[in-house]
């Protein structure tokens, strides 16, 4: 049997943040990552972008195609983990092999929630019009049907949906999304802020079907609750993503709303961890378990958790929803929980919405000049107590001028 | 006042292909002459502002800036000159003393520029001072005439208290208050830097700069502003000021606007009222009454700290200088005309008094005559322009001299001569916040001290040229000097022989 | 290493760090080329807050220890090279400002291409070395190593 000092499963954010981790650390050993996937690693968020003709193929690599040499890292690409067995420290592939490890990064991702719709196909994947949209096989199974002439449905006004829309929208006859929730980007924005992204796309020539949801999937077309009928060529659906905890599940790790790890990212399972979309997270501004599937949550913890594996102790508490997302020269961030007292500000340039509690910035929501809104993000981060900063600056714009005289110089003038 | 009859001074001339609107003039100006035209996308000026500070043009990140004089001419008239004229219509329009700054501009003559200075050939060979010793220290204060040793060779005569200089140039008085608190720190470190001494003329020693007191001279004049025990023993030596060069005869009227928290607690005075020197000292209508504050003075610090004793050159100052010397002053410094000032009425600055040549040459050889030269030493200011300056003085007899002007040069002056508007663009003469800071004394100590140390080369050189090897050797070596077209009354006061002699 | 700290007591808020910058980054030779002659005015990596009571400074990248804007790159785009300096590979930056999002000192921006612009101390420019501590009038920006302690 084959043993090695490092495995880690998967091979996005989360899996490069572990390798990235344990290099800081250790050198020399060398590293084992295993990926269903037959690529190298991939921004899995750039998938839109190569849908949509912004990014070759070969700009979507996530690191250097020699980052695997440089780290010294075996990779198999293609292999399905089937079991962990953390007894005797070691899992069994797909094809049967056993291989043993001393450290474990689980860094699965999540996969997509695809509804039970009556007339879905049972096996989506050999699909060739109806689609989940979240690796780079679903883009280039999309790719293959999208014509100038078809019609494309997407179920889900979240995230992914929408950059789906944006990618497509000018490659072909129509996009209509369809969400059961009264606005767009529902776990993202509010009302408000939603109106702002929505009225932009539908400009763009985004159609909208809110309020209802998809009672069944036919050949070329789908009914709706509202009973209308809409045809397709293209359906993608992306009603959300659940953590893809199967093996630690198994393996009778903990799980909540993700795989449960301490503040070193390891699981309650001795010498494996997790990191990214598979796990949950203490989001420090709501003091909340959360699936937090964002790609920099992602590798944070993978950093923090290959350097625990590695030996030197680190730490991951501090995190909580973050998004950056742009829909055709809108740009939107936000970051937190929208809790406590509202600031509200909006110009024909941005809009702006900032929520305090407690003396604390618990979280915000900018749409359009978006610049220097890190400022606000940090705040978070660092939970830090508004008591000394000039609130009427803070809600004007993101400036270090809030700041007091000492908390300037100690960003500014001084070592860190 | 229905009509300007002035018409601006200057002319801003800014060339519009070089500019890239980056606004740093308009930002960098505080009398507020540039803006900037949004609709037309493009600066403004409004010349009537501009004093011709420089402050734009050094800033312009192109070079697209350059300030010239106003072509503007009124009919021509030899006995009625514009200045003449708009100086009329200035005070038409307000009915006040006219101020100025800064030392005259008046063409009077520069007698600095009518002496030469000699070089050794052949025999008596120069000296090359990258070469061989070369000594430029100094020793300010009363000199014994004779020494006086034990059977074992001990020293039994008491030398009276001294400044010891590595160089012959102080900066002179400016005050705090007059000029910014960053232009005294500048002043404060270079002195200590260089081994010489500035001078906190009359507006106290504010507490962050007391850490350079061996090398401050403190002031003790009229308004004895900031004037304590503390104060006094904090210093190298203590100046009493009875006049000075740029306007003999009058006091000095620091308005209340600059007397900020700072400036108040340091002149011991309340914040926003005006600070009035009176033109003479209240306590001292004689030599004798000078002796007693000298005295005083003394007994306050325990006679250790050399009293100097600041007049300004008048026609009379031989005498004066001869009393002084007999009043128990250990040093005299004499200030010329042409000296500067943060602020004085016109017509005294440009009248008033004589120049410190003259006035240096005829002290030293009053002195002499007396057989009191080496009661006092010697110290001279008002416009020494360079080194070769600083040489003749010393030949001309003085110990050392005082560099006020050149050193507010080096810190960014460009003369423009405005400082009584209290809105220095260079940091310099102001005690706006914002204008101050322009002046960062890390800047400004190195300046000073770059400065003051090539003078101090080119002095060795000059020394080295006349085979001299010590300051001490030049001083009053008028050997070593010539005139060059002056009169025979000239080269008398002089007393040196003119060119070809 | 060797970063760009800025003191706000000797900074005049004259904005002229923003323009050397720019101009640095230009790629022209000649500042009134840079910023007359071409299309759109060159863009600085550096920008100044100006605040009441004359208080002014320049924020540019601090070159963190803890890049959270590269932690969060979506695209691999920004980098740590092995000289501590984070940097920007412009033809992988897709302009999703997650970069923006993270960075605490809000000190990111987007250029003309849409790409992220921010201060890689002038090391590959013309400027050579940092620009805005070069030409700053008033030492308010300096180029220090100061990682042994504070100053």
């Amino acid at each position: 049997m084959k043993k090695f000092k490092y495995i880690i499963i998967g091979n996005s954010a989360g899996a490069i943040g572990g390798v990235q981790g344990i290099r800081k650390v250790d050198q020399a050993s060398e590293i084992l990552i295993i990926t269903s996937e037959p690529w190298e690693t991939y921004s899995r968020p750039l998938i839109s972008y190569w849908l949509q003709g912004k990014v070759k193929r070969e700009k979507m690599h996530y690191r250097d195609p020699s980052f695997y040499k440089e780290n010294n890292c075996r990779i198999r690409y293609n292999t399905s983990v089937e079991k962990i067995n953390p007894q005797d420290q070691t899992m069994a592939l797909a094809d049967g092999e056993i291989i043993g490890y001393e450290k474990l990064l689980v860094a699965t991702g999540s996969i997509p929630f695809v509804p039970p719709i009556k007339g879905l196909p049972k096996n989506l994947k050999e699909s060739k019009s109806i689609f989940t949209f979240t690796t780079l096989a679903d883009a280039i199974g999309v790719k293959k049907g999208l014509t100038n002439d078809a019609r494309v449905v997407i179920l889900g006004a979240g995230l992914i949906g929408l950059k789906a829309a944006e990618a497509m929208v000018n490659q072909c006859q129509s996009v209509t999304v369809v969400d059961l929730a009264d606005r767009v980007l529902p776990s993202v924005l509010e009302d408000k802020s939603s109106d702002i992204v929505k009225k932009h796309l539908e400009t763009q020539a985004v159609d909208f079907m809110l309020e209802t949801s998809i009672t069944e999937i036919r050949d070329k077309e789908v009914l709706l609750s509202n009973g209308k009928s809409l045809p397709y060529e293209i359906l993608i659906l992306a009603v959300g993503t659940k953590p893809q905890c199967t093996l630690i599940q198994e393996a009778r790790g903990d799980i909540g709303r993700g795989i449960v790890t301490d503040h070193h990212q390891e699981t309650t399972l001795k010498n494996i961890y997790a990191a990214g979309d598979c796990t949950q997270s203490l989001d420090i501004s709501s003091e909340t378990q959360k699936n937090l599937a964002i790609l920099p949550n992602a590798f944070l913890q993978g950093e923090v958790a290959g350097m625990n594996m590695a030996g030197e102790e680190a730490v991951y508490d501090q995190a909580f929803p973050l998004n950056s997302v742009g829909f055709m020269g809108l740009y939107i961030l936000s970051a937190g929980t929208y809790d406590g007292v509202a600031y509200e500000t909006q110009t024909p340039e941005q809009y702006k919405k900032i929520f305090i509690k407690d003396n604390v910035l618990k979280g915000y929501i900018i749409i359009g000049d978006c610049m220097r809104g890190g400022i606000y993000t940090d705040l978070i981060r660092e939970q830090t107590d508004l008591s000394t900063i000039d609130l009427k600056m803070l809600i004007t714009s993101p400036q270090i001028m809030a700041f007091n005289q000492s908390s300037r110089k100690e960003k500014l003038a001084q070592s860190h | 006042m229905a009509i300007n009859f002035i018409h601006p001074e200057f002319e801003i001339i800014r060339e519009e292909k070089r500019c890239i609107k980056c606004r740093a003039c308009e930002r960098q100006c505080a009398n507020e002459v540039h803006s900037y035209d949004q609709e037309f996308d493009c600066m403004e000026s409004d010349e009537s502002k501009c004093v011709d500070c420089q402050r734009c043009v050094s800033l312009c990140p192109t070079r697209a800036l350059k300030i010239r004089k106003t072509d503007n001419r009124y009919r021509e008239n030899a006995n009625w000159q514009q200045q003449a004229m708009e100086e009329i219509f200035r005070q038409a329009d307000t009915g006040g003393v006219l101020l100025s700054s800064m030392g005259t501009p008046k063409d009077y003559p520069n007698y600095w520029d009518k002496i030469l200075i000699n070089a050794s050939q052949v025999t008596n060979p120069p000296i090359d001072p990258l070469r061989e010793p070369m000594e430029t220290k100094v020793f300010l204060g009363k000199k014994l005439n004779k020494l006086e040793f034990d059977e074992n060779g001990e020293l039994l005569s008491e030398i009276p208290p001294q400044i010891e200089l590595e160089m012959p140039i102080m900066f002179s008085a400016m005050s705090y208050g007059s000029i910014s608190e960053n232009a005294h720190k500048s002043l404060a470190r270079a002195a200590t830097e260089l081994g010489t001494c500035y001078n906190t003329g009359e507006g106290g020693l504010n507490q962050d700069l007391y850490k350079y007191g061996a090398n401050t001279i403190v002031q003790v004049a009229s308004g004895r502003f900031g004037v304590h025990k503390d104060y006094l023993n904090a210093g190298a030596a203590i100046e009493i000021k009875m006049g000075q060069g740029a306007k003999p005869g009058i006091g000095g009227h620091l308005p209340g606007r600059k007397i900020l928290e700072k400036v108040s607690r340091t002149r011991m005075i309340p914040v926003g009222v005006d600070a009035i020197s009176p033109a003479p000292h209240h306590d001292i209508y004689s030599i004798e009454d000078l002796r007693q504050l000298i005295f005083s003075l003394k007994e306050a610090t325990n006679y250790e700290k050399p009293v100097i004793v600041k007049i300004a050159a008048v026609h009379n100052v031989a005498a004066i200088a001869s009393g002084i010397a007999r009043s128990g002053a250990d040093i005299i410094a004499i200030d010329g005309f042409r000296g500067g000032t943060g602020a004085a009425p016109t017509r005294i600055r440009d009248n008033v008094g004589i120049p410190i040549e003259l006035a240096l040459a005829a002290v030293d050889q009053r002195l002499r005559d007396e057989k009191i030269r080496n009661d006092v030493s010697i110290v001279i200011g008002g416009s020494i322009r360079s080194s070769a300056d600083v040489v003749k003085a010393i030949a001309l007899g003085a110990d050392a001299v005082y560099i006020g002007t050149a050193a507010l040069l080096a810190l960014g002056c460009h003369l423009c001569r405005t400082c009584h508007t209290g809105k220095c663009n260079w940091g310099i003469a102001t005690q706006r916040e914002d204008l101050v800071k322009r002046l960062n004394p890390d800047i400004g100590a190195k300046r000073l001290a770059n400065l003051v140390s090539a003078w101090n080369h080119e002095i060795m050189e000059m020394m080295g040229g006349m085979g001299i090897n010590s300051i001490e050797a030049l001083k009053g070596n008028r050997l070593m000097l010539r005139g060059i077209g002056m009169s025979a009354k000239e080269l008398e006061i002089f007393g040196i022989s003119h060119a070809g002699e | 290493m060797k970063r760009v700290y800025v003191n706000e007591e000797w900074c005049l808020g004259c904005h002229l760090c923003e323009i050397q910058c720019a101009f640095a980054n230009s790629g022209e030779a000649d500042m009134v080329k840079a910023f007359n002659n071409s299309e759109q005015k060159p863009l600085a990596r550096i920008t100044v807050e100006d605040g009441e009571n004359d208080i002014h400074f320049a924020v540019s990248c601090r070159h963190c220890e803890t890049p959270y804007c590269v932690k969060g790159c979506i695209t691999g785009a920004l980098t740590v090279n092995e000289n501590g300096i984070v940097q920007i590979d412009d033809t992988r930056c897709v302009g999703c400002r997650t970069c923006i999002l993270m960075c605490p000192y809000g000190c990111l921006t987007v250029g003309h291409n849409k790409t992220l612009l921010k201060c890689e101390l002038c090391v590959e420019n013309l400027g050579g070395e940092p620009s805005c501590v070069r030409r700053c009038p008033n030492n308010a920006i300096v180029f220090e190593d100061r990682d042994g302690g504070l100053l």
